[in-house]
């Protein structure tokens, strides 16, 4: 079953969603039928077969009644399909907020996207966690899209319809998936050379896990003695995109590491986080993802390993 | 040598349909009315939208003079137009110069303007939204007058060459029928940028 | 009525090639700047066919390395730019030039020079664009063609985005072949207005002449907001302007809307057309006259009314309001009705018929079968909740192609066959045309029927390569699949052009035993079109000379 599959939502947009297009598909397909056939008796019955007298057949030039028909009738259908419509667009434009709604700010960037969860004070990257909704008590996740460059767009099948990222144009979607789980996604709206890479992934928890995974991403890294690596990433030009906290690297270009070992991929979801897949992304990363605004560091051996020690210290 | 059989008509037919060139003359300005459209509906979406820089009602003077000129031309114009029609060719010159001169007076006034809020206002086309679009639509506009007069001028040289006869009358209707209509748009660019802009 | 014989004579033998290139390259005739619009779209017909190609190869499996990111995203702009204004709009414009003045008893269209003007301006925007592929490098090393997809959305189009001038070559050779569009729309509408032969009231016209008149009234109301865009953009990325620049105010969202009030509308101008091609091809080979004349000429004009209030369709996720959104799901599904109307009444026009299944009418029924596919998943699309989840996914993709090709592009090889034996005096051959058409549609329907499901399985387009295990890969390869046997439609398709214009059957005035003006003359027609000017009486003037005890004037 495809894991990005429209036709079964776990979240309330999505499943809205999901009745309506029944509804639209039914109708459709009704129509498809009646007038396919319609086409197919015509295409048969009215053949011209070389047995017939090669007079011309009546000439007829319209009928009323007919233009009527076939005239009202459709516009009664697109009624039902307009009305049916609205109430959806309602329903999911202008929502519910109840009080225990979670709020997320998703920044898109070239190519990575980027979470702040204000009221818990967390800034993560490209995996986004949010709490499981039960929909006796529901307890939706409230997405604000912005943009740091061009345009984006939040495309989680599964969750809800996709909604763009536009700079200077904030948007606001939101989910309440009903079941734990991992659900994919990726960026819908071109952005760029590498548009195909800008992968989703949202982690739907219970609650408990959800408050264990918010609880470790508050947490700060243990100041100690400087390793060999965290010196290598301080005195390179790692500083200037990332930020890991309680360190002088406050970059904003690219993602937050602080917790960068809490995530199972990395580059948008283009890669697997293991050790081997860090070192090659820091040395080429256009081996990974070409055309990524990750540039190659040109580190050697040495300076590389230490510093991809160091971050896979970073959970 | 190849032979053909032809219908030929029969009795008298009242077969009148509209000149070639006034049609093509009205969709030109269909499409020219399109195209200030869309600068107009920029210029009205991002009143009020600067992130910096001299606003409108800093800077901006109404230039009701030129205005009147600009509009006055078309007057002029469609005069100038009579009088060929009459036959009375010096006429038809006075008047057809006085447009091209009145034409000419507005396009002096807009470049006096612009020298102003360059050098002494610091608005340029970069400067923020209001002077993008602010120069993008009044200076289209001017484009489109330049166009004008440069079309009016070259009748003047045919006029002065001895070329220009009363049957062309139609031809210069034609032509004003242009000229009108960027008069016309000046009315607009006028209200949206001096009126409601402000 | 009176009849006598004119004698006409030929060109003289062959002359030497250079003089005959001159007579084309300096050619007023309308004929002749027909011919080269078509000319010049079959030959980018293949040049985006090659582009296509090289994404469906490249998309063939997951993780795929034909290409790169880079080139692939230049091949999705070039083939949806080149597709639409290089090959659907030339092969437009070169039917109307070729055929309106023929079909309302003209000698030329209004303006010759104008016209002649228009088709270089046109030629010369494409040219430009392909030059990008060499020119494009400039100073800094960042250009070849434009990679900002065909609708360039803003801020990827500013200088900060799109470094060196790709884009530039986009903007400037669609302002170019817009001002040849224009042009032509000038003359197609001035020549229809004011060209007519006597007793052709607007009523008595071919449906191919309205529709023809309503799709150049659509160019001239549209073409013209993309330019002023595209100026704006010129303005933002070499003056500093803000028109598009979000960092200073500006908005991203105000570019779609001025590229969709032109987006939108564009289609019809291509698909008027082609209903065009329909209108007159159905009801000759039905052997019936078209049923609803009048009716037919409401729903065109109503089509490009309600064309106009639509555009905002495409912007459905960007963030506008409710009420907004509910607005365009109406304005958009209320299109469909005179659309559907359409359809029923060619349906009508056969019903009762006797119909031949020559090249020109395979094309157009497969046209209904495909059209009302097409037209229904547009109304699926039209559900803007519905759009939420397929909007800028291959289900999109999938539509589209369904309109412009499995529609538009069938009604145009009909066309081909219909009208090649009026413009060159050959037949084209029947058994290659039935070979072409079932290589195309077995190709069109594997291609595009399958597109629709990675749509609907989460599939975003303009993707240079896909994740495995989302479910996309088996209908991605038989997507891939079918090009080859469209792309084998092509070349016997080609091959039969040039070997019938060579060798084929002589055809005659008349070969299809048709009704309106052109088949009265001779085939090809002579430079003038027509000795004496005709006098008509009805919709269907050689209906007329041939059952003069029936005539049409009597029942219209």
């Amino acid at each position: 079953m495809s894991p990005t599959n429209i036709f079964a939502p776990v979240s309330t947009p999505a499943d809205s969603i999901f009745g309506l297009s029944i509804f639209v598909l039914l109708n459709v397909a009704a129509i498809f039928i009646v007038v396919f056939a319609l086409l197919a008796y015509v295409v048969v019955r009215f053949r011209n077969k070389r047995s017939d007298d090669q007079k011309e057949p009546a000439q007829i030039y319209g009928s009323t009644q007919v233009e009527l028909a076939w005239t009202v009738i459709p516009v009664l259908i697109v009624l039902a399909l307009f009305l049916a419509s609205a109430r959806v667009i309602a329903s999911i434009q202008d929502p519910p907020r109840p009080r225990g709604a979670l709020q997320v700010i998703v920044t898109g960037h070239q190519y990575w996207w980027e979470y702040r969860y204000p009221s818990l004070n967390i800034v993560t990257a490209n995996e986004l966690h949010v709490p499981v909704s039960d929909p006796a008590h529901p307890t939706p996740t409230f997405l604000t899209l912005l943009s740091a460059d061009t345009d984006h767009s939040f495309w989680v099948p599964r969750l809800a319809g996709k909604t763009d990222l536009i700079p200077n144009h904030p948007n606001q979607m939101w989910i309440d998936p009903h079941e734990p789980g991992l659900f994919l996604g990726q960026c819908a709206q071109y952005c760029g050379t590498q548009h195909a890479k800008m992968l989703l992934r949202v982690y739907v928890q219970p609650r408990d896990e959800f408050e264990r995974w918010v609880h470790e991403q508050q947490q700060s890294p243990q100041a100690g003695t400087l390793s060999d690596g965290q010196r290598v990433f301080e005195s390179t030009a790692c500083v200037n995109c990332h930020t890991i906290s309680g360190t002088p690297a406050k970059g904003r270009f690219g993602p937050d590491l602080t917790h960068l070992m809490s995530r199972a991929t990395i580059a948008a979801g283009a890669a697997p986080n293991t050790s081997q897949i860090l070192r090659l992304w820091i040395k080429n990363p256009d081996a990974i993802k070409p055309g990524s605004k990750m540039p190659a560091m040109g580190l050697n051996d040495q300076d590389l390993d230490a510093l991809t020690a160091y971050l896979e210290t970073l959970h | 040598m190849s032979t053909l059989s032809v219908n030929l008509p029969e009795g008298n037919f009242d077969w009148r349909l509209p000149s070639r060139g006034r049609v093509g003359m009205y969709c030109l300005i269909a499409a020219e009315a399109a195209i200030f459209t869309i600068f107009v509906v920029a210029y009205l979406f991002y009143i009020g939208k600067n992130v910096n820089g001299p606003k409108p009602k800093d800077v901006l003077h109404a230039p009701i003079l030129y205005t009147v000129c600009l509009l006055s031309s078309s007057i002029t114009a469609h005069a100038a137009v009579r009088r060929l029609v009459a036959g009375n060719m010096v006429a038809f010159a006075r008047f057809w110069l006085l447009t091209i001169l009145l034409g000419g007076v507005f396009l002096f006034g807009t470049a006096r303007e612009w020298a102003h809020l360059i050098l002494q206002d610091d608005l340029t086309i970069n400067t923020n939204l209001f002077g993008t679009t602010y120069y993008s639509l009044v200076g289209l506009h001017a484009f489109h007058v330049t166009m004008g007069l440069l079309a009016l001028i070259t009748v003047a040289l045919f006029y002065f060459g001895a070329r220009l006869r009363s049957e062309h009358a139609d031809r210069l209707e034609i032509l004003s029928l242009y000229w009108h209509f960027v008069d016309a748009v000046w009315v607009v660019v006028f209200l949206v940028v001096y009126v409601i802009g402000v | 009525m009176s009849t006598t014989t004119i004698a006409i004579s030929e060109l003289p033998a062959a002359r030497p090639f250079t003089l005959r290139l001159h007579d084309w390259v300096t050619t007023v005739d309308h004929k002749r700047l027909g011919i080269l619009y078509i000319l010049f779209a079959l030959v980018f017909l293949i040049v985006g066919g090659i582009e296509a190609t090289i994404m469906r190869w490249q998309l063939v499996r997951p993780h795929n390395d034909l290409v790169s990111p880079e080139v692939f995203n230049r091949m999705f702009t070039m083939h949806g730019t080149t597709m639409i204004f290089f090959v659907a709009m030339p092969l437009v414009f070169g039917f109307a030039n070729y055929l309106v003045p023929l079909m309302i008893g003209a000698r030329d269209m209004a303006f010759p020079r104008l016209n002649a003007f228009s088709f270089w301006m046109t030629a010369l925007g494409g040219i430009f664009l392909y030059f990008s592929f060499l020119g494009g490098d400039g100073l800094y090393g960042a250009g070849s063609a434009p990679d900002v997809g065909w609708f360039a959305y803003a801020p990827l189009t500013a200088k900060t985005f799109s470094v060196g001038h790709s884009t530039d070559f986009w903007t400037l050779s669609l302002l170019s072949s817009g001002i040849g569009s224009i042009g032509t729309a000038i003359n197609i509408i001035a020549t229809i207005l004011c060209m007519r032969c006597p007793g052709m009231t607007l009523g008595k016209m071919p449906l191919l002449v309205w529709l023809n008149l309503v799709m150049a009234g659509l160019v001239i109301l549209v073409v013209s907001p993309l330019s002023a865009a595209q100026i704006m953009l010129l303005i933002d990325r070499y003056l500093g302007g803000h028109f598009f620049d979000t960092q200073a105010g500006g908005s991203a969202v105000i570019w779609m809307h001025f590229f969709w009030i032109f987006g939108h509308p564009e289609v019809y101008v291509l698909a008027l057309p082609a209903f065009a091609f329909a209108s007159e091809i159905i009801p000759v080979f039905s052997r019936k006259a078209i049923f609803g004349y009048p009716v037919m000429v409401l729903a065109t004009i109503a089509i490009g009314f309600i064309g106009m209030s639509v555009w905002a369709h495409h912007m459905f996720t960007v963030g506008m309001s409710a009420g907004a959104n509910t607005f365009f799901v109406l304005s958009t599904m209320a299109i469909a009705v005179p659309t559907g109307i359409k359809i029923f009444n060619w349906l009508a026009t056969m019903w009762g018929g006797k119909i031949r299944f020559a090249a020109p009418m395979l094309f157009c029924v497969a046209f209904l079968f495909q059209f009302l596919v097409a037209g229904l998943t547009g109304v699926t699309l039209a559900v803007a909740p519905l759009d939420w989840q397929l909007g800028n996914s291959y289900y999109v993709v999938a539509h589209f192609h369904y309109v412009i090709v499995g529609g538009i592009l069938f009604c145009i090889f009909g066309a081909f066959y219909y009208w090649f034996p009026k413009a060159s005096g050959k037949m084209l051959n029947e058994t290659l045309g039935k070979l072409h058409f079932w290589l195309f549609t077995i190709g069109f329907h594997l291609t595009f029927d399958f597109m629709h499901v990675p749509g609907l399985l989460g599939m975003p387009r303009r993707i240079y390569t896909y994740e495995p295990g989302r479910g996309w890969d088996t209908w991605n390869l038989l997507v891939t699949v079918g090009v080859l046997f469209q792309g084998a439609g092509i070349l016997v398709f080609a091959f039969n052009l040039v070997w019938s214009y060579l060798r084929g059957k002589a055809a005659g005035n008349d070969p299809w035993d048709a009704w309106t003006l052109e088949w009265s003359t001779s085939s090809p027609p002579p430079v003038y079109n027509y000795a004496v000017i005709p006098v008509v009486r009805s919709r269907r003037p050689l209906w007329d000379l041939k059952h003069p005890e029936d005539l049409d004037w009597r029942y219209e």
